[in-house]
């Protein structure tokens, strides 16, 4: 396996908003940085594939900034490893990059949570944000029926895009209650941009259900998704539709800050005031830090990129600005907290691990996940954890353990590089 | 005087705690095992699940051969998750050299009437394709397989239950007592005899017992069904397993029944450490790929490391304390601890009722090690 | 008229915007079963940013590939099922 030496003053991983960001202030400060992600190209998961085609003004101005930099990409690539400090190894499609940093910023992001229920295995049930992703890569969507359910402002968002794109959305099921989003509501009206950009949301999609409270209980269908039952309290509904588009808020991607040591509180990276963790030289910004939303992931990422440049008298500027998404960001998860009904949703024979086929029933005999992989298999697979070890932990309270290297499954060969 | 509690308490449940917990109980002993963290969580949750013959030594072959019939007759009864699979052992050779190696094994194995078939460079090809070119040839040892060894090790605790033993799960011993044992919340435990299966944790609760940790590193690729046929081991395996100072890696790879390959091995001493040592890692990698080029573009899914319990002339402790004669041994197996469970608990149970065992004990009794020591 | 690919999805071919996702092509083919979990269930793609695995299929004979991780070329063979 061939490799190539890539030295960077500043190595941003993650090329979402925060990452953008971060990498931006650094160059426009006259420094050398390289972002490095896993997908094919730049915009994370929220602005995937809007480089050429910005979906708001807001994207447009920062992929413009981007287009006129000499910031490096490296697209196609996985950090799996760190062999020593201020080294990183990545897996290219043909090559290892070995990434040697003065200075990290970590802009991991975050991912879906799925919660499994009755059916959820079935062909045509998706991540919310994995039918935006099958839609804006290629995928028409035009005329077939769509039900989004789940929770989280993601759920507006992609019910939105998909209808403009010609789906017929049948309903929006969003577990919060009527009165967490009426209050949600109340407060956006303090943050003018937000209010506006959710009114907006609103207007597009009426004629679209939006039933609060509720939440999907199964999903039938043979070889592949044909019908979904939805739950409220004392009502339920059978929808026949083409897909569902399912997920439970965010959680921030914490892999590869665990491998690094970096100290991680409620279940995200603990950074100071100018984004860097508890490893000297490693700042973290974005979601990853704590689900907050677009705008406090742009403001993190400047504030990590002028930090990590020396720049903080002008990262202080931007202090208040991060204090006013901060607290967006802290109402947004009280909001979409997750109610405890969703805890039963899993039959025993529904299964809770995709990679190896483990059910909820045979995840009832043991009491850490620990335990759990070691005689049920749970979190043995490729996905190492990230699907099934963040459902068990809603549903029982067990905390995955210590990551070791590969981070992201990566060939043998890639693990077999001598630096 | 009270009668104790217990006939015997055993200490871990590993899977030669566990087996020994099942040995005793069906004995009629009453019986107690003490787990501190997870059932077959040590050694056992780290190793391999090869269950192989080995010729280093009458007494290893011996042991090894015992316990592999003794899995043989157990085989209908162990449940799918513990995924046995004869699929046997090739011990390839590389060179001419190893290639005499594998003729005096064939000899030996074939006196004591163990199957075995050698194998040219063709018929090597034939038998696994990946395997590079240029090797010398090997030897197929059909009757060894390959388990699942924690849900072994459940097994094994879920049989002893249902008979009656006692478990006692997330309390760890804090002292061996000539009457019994204290638990870390100060619980006793009292009982006639108490059995220390604690693996690598064994020397701190008996103090001068010579077993030492020898890590070991892992890695579990993808599914790949077919991709390796047999348990592979290179001849070279016994060269760096002699060593007893140095730090050593060999090419062996085993198929699992899901398809996925579990690639190692590597030994280390005198490290406390469970972290990925990197420098090791690529080290086993790479002789892995020689062996195997395709391996190149397989993916790796996790890696891990785990302590084995080495003892100095590699074989296991299994018998009474030389100090104290109600404390048994049943530690120290090094890398043979998955096969050599079963013989170890039917020795073990053997000696605690007097009875005169299938093979000679004198090999493995702790007794010999302070006689090394002094000779 | 924008750039197209043209790709194989289990010997049909399937016509797609250039830069569109193999997984996408497997959607657009009428395929919703990529392949089959470890005890024969039918599965699809899950979470669209890779880390699922939900979505592997062969292409050009390398398998275990994620198909939402990859751009269409022309001339790819993507095979499900496997």
């Amino acid at each position: 396996m061939s490799r190539r030496a890539i030295d960077s003053d500043v190595l941003i991983v993650g090329a979402g908003p925060a990452g953008l960001a971060a990498a931006c202030r650094v160059v426009e400060s006259g420094r050398e940085v390289t972002v490095i992600d896993d997908n094919p190209d730049v915009g994370g998961q929220i602005w995937r594939g809007e480089k050429e085609k910005p979906s708001s003004p807001e994207a447009g101005v920062w992929f413009e900034r981007i287009r006129n930099s000499t910031i490096t990409f490296i697209n196609g690539a996985r950090v799996f490893q760190q062999p020593q400090s201020g080294l990183l190894l990545a897996e290219c499609e043909n090559d290892v990059c070995e990434l040697n940093y003065q200075k990290l910023i970590l802009a991991t992001g975050a991912r879906e949570r799925f919660l499994p229920f009755p059916g959820w295995t079935l062909p045509n049930v998706m991540g919310a944000g994995g039918l935006q992703a099958l839609v804006k890569t290629g995928f028409a969507i035009a005329g077939k029926k769509v039900v989004v359910a789940g929770s989280g402002p993601l759920l507006l968002a992609v019910a939105d895009y998909l209808k403009r794109k010609g789906a017929d959305v049948l309903a929006i099921a969003e577990q919060a209650s009527r009165a967490n989003l009426f209050r949600f509501g109340l407060q956006l009206i303090s943050q003018r941009g937000k209010a506006s950009q959710a009114y907006k949301l609103r207007r597009q999609l009426r004629g679209v259900k939006y039933l609060t409270g509720c939440w999907p209980v199964a999903a039938y269908g043979v070889d592949k998704l044909e019908h979904v039952i939805l739950q409220q309290p004392g009502r339920r509904f059978d929808i026949v539709c083409d897909y569902l588009a399912c997920g439970f808020h965010l959680v921030p991607n914490l892999e590869l800050p665990e491998l690094l040591d970096c100290k991680i509180e409620d279940g995200a990276v603990t950074v100071d005031e100018l984004q860097q963790t508890s490893i000297e030289n490693v700042y973290c910004a974005g979601e990853s830090t704590g689900i907050g939303g677009l705008e406090l992931s742009l403001v993190e990422g400047e504030i990590a990129g002028l930090a990590a440049t020396g720049q903080t008298t002008k990262a202080r500027e931007l202090f208040g600005n991060r204090d006013k998404q901060r607290k967006f960001g802290r109402l947004l998860n009280r909001t979409f907290a997750l109610r405890k009904e969703l805890r039963s949703l899993p039959a025993g024979d529904t299964i809770v691990c995709r990679c190896e086929d483990v059910c909820f029933e045979s995840l009832r005999t043991v009491s850490s996940w620990r335990e759990a992989k070691l005689h049920t298999r749970c979190g043995m697979g490729p996905c190492q954890g990230r699907i099934c070890g963040t459902a068990v932990e809603f549903l029982f309270g067990w905390k995955a353990e210590s990551v070791r290297p590969p981070v992201f499954p990566v060939r043998v060969g890639s693990m077999s590089v001598e630096s | 005087m009270t009668s104790p509690t217990f006939d015997v308490v055993i200490i871990g449940a590993g899977i030669v705690g566990s087996a020994c917990a099942a040995e005793c109980v069906s004995e009629g002993l009453k019986t107690a095992i003490v787990e501190a963290k997870i059932i077959g969580g040590g050694a056992t949750a780290a190793g391999m699940g090869h269950l192989v013959v080995m010729d280093d030594s009458e007494a290893q072959f011996a042991l090894t051969s015992y316990s592999c019939k003794l899995w043989s007759e157990l085989k209908e009864d162990l449940p799918p998750s513990i995924e046995y699979e004869a699929c046997g052992t090739i011990w390839v050779a590389a060179d001419d050299e190893e290639m005499a190696e594998v003729r005096r094994k064939e000899k030996y194995y074939t006196e004591r009437g163990v199957p075995v078939q050698v194998l040219d460079l063709k018929a090597l090809q034939e038998a696994e394709p990946n395997l590079r070119s240029g090797l010398a040839g090997g030897l197929r040892v059909p009757n060894d397989c390959v388990i699942y060894p924690p849900c072994a090790a459940k097994f094994f605790i879920d049989r002893a239950v249902s008979n009656g033993a006692t478990l006692i799960l997330g309390k760890k011993v804090k002292v061996i007592q000539t009457d019994g044992v204290r638990l870390d919340d100060n619980t006793f435990l009292s009982s006639g005899l108490v059995v220390n299966a604690a693996g690598s944790w064994s020397p701190s609760l008996t103090s001068g017992i010579d077993v030492k940790k020898r890590k070991g590193h892992l890695l579990i690729t993808d599914r790949y069904p077919g991709f390796v046929k047999h348990q592979l081991v290179e001849l070279g395996y016994l060269k760096s397993a002699h060593s007893v100072t140095e730090d050593s890696v060999a090419f062996n790879i085993q198929p699992r029944k899901t398809g996925q390959m579990l690639i190692g091995s590597s030994r280390q001493y005198g490290v406390d450490s469970s972290q990925i040592d990197t420098p090791i890692l690529t080290r086993m990698l790479n002789r892995a790929i020689e062996y195997m080029p395709r391996l190149v573009n397989l993916s790796s899914i996790r890696t891990w490391t785990g302590f084995r319990a080495a003892t100095p002339d590699k074989l296991p402790l299994i018998g009474p304390d030389v100090f104290n004669p109600r404390l048994y041994l049943a530690t120290g197996h090094e890398g043979l601890g998955i096969t050599t469970s079963l013989g170890t608990a039917k020795l073990l149970v053997d000696q605690i009722v007097g009875r005169r065992p299938a093979i000679p004990v004198g090999p493995y009794l702790p007794a010999r090690i302070s006689e090394l020591s002094h000779a | 008229m924008p750039d197209e690919v043209v790709v194989v999805v289990d010997g049909v071919l399937v016509r797609m915007p250039e830069g569109s996702m193999v997984s996408a092509a497997i959607m657009s083919a009428g395929v919703s079963s990529f392949r089959r979990s470890v005890t024969g269930e039918a599965r699809g793609p899950l979470c669209g940013m890779g880390i699922c695995f939900e979505c592997r299929v062969t292409i050009d004979l390398q398998s275990h590939c994620r198909s939402c991780q990859t751009i269409c070329q022309n001339g790819m063979d993507i095979r499900t099922g496997e």
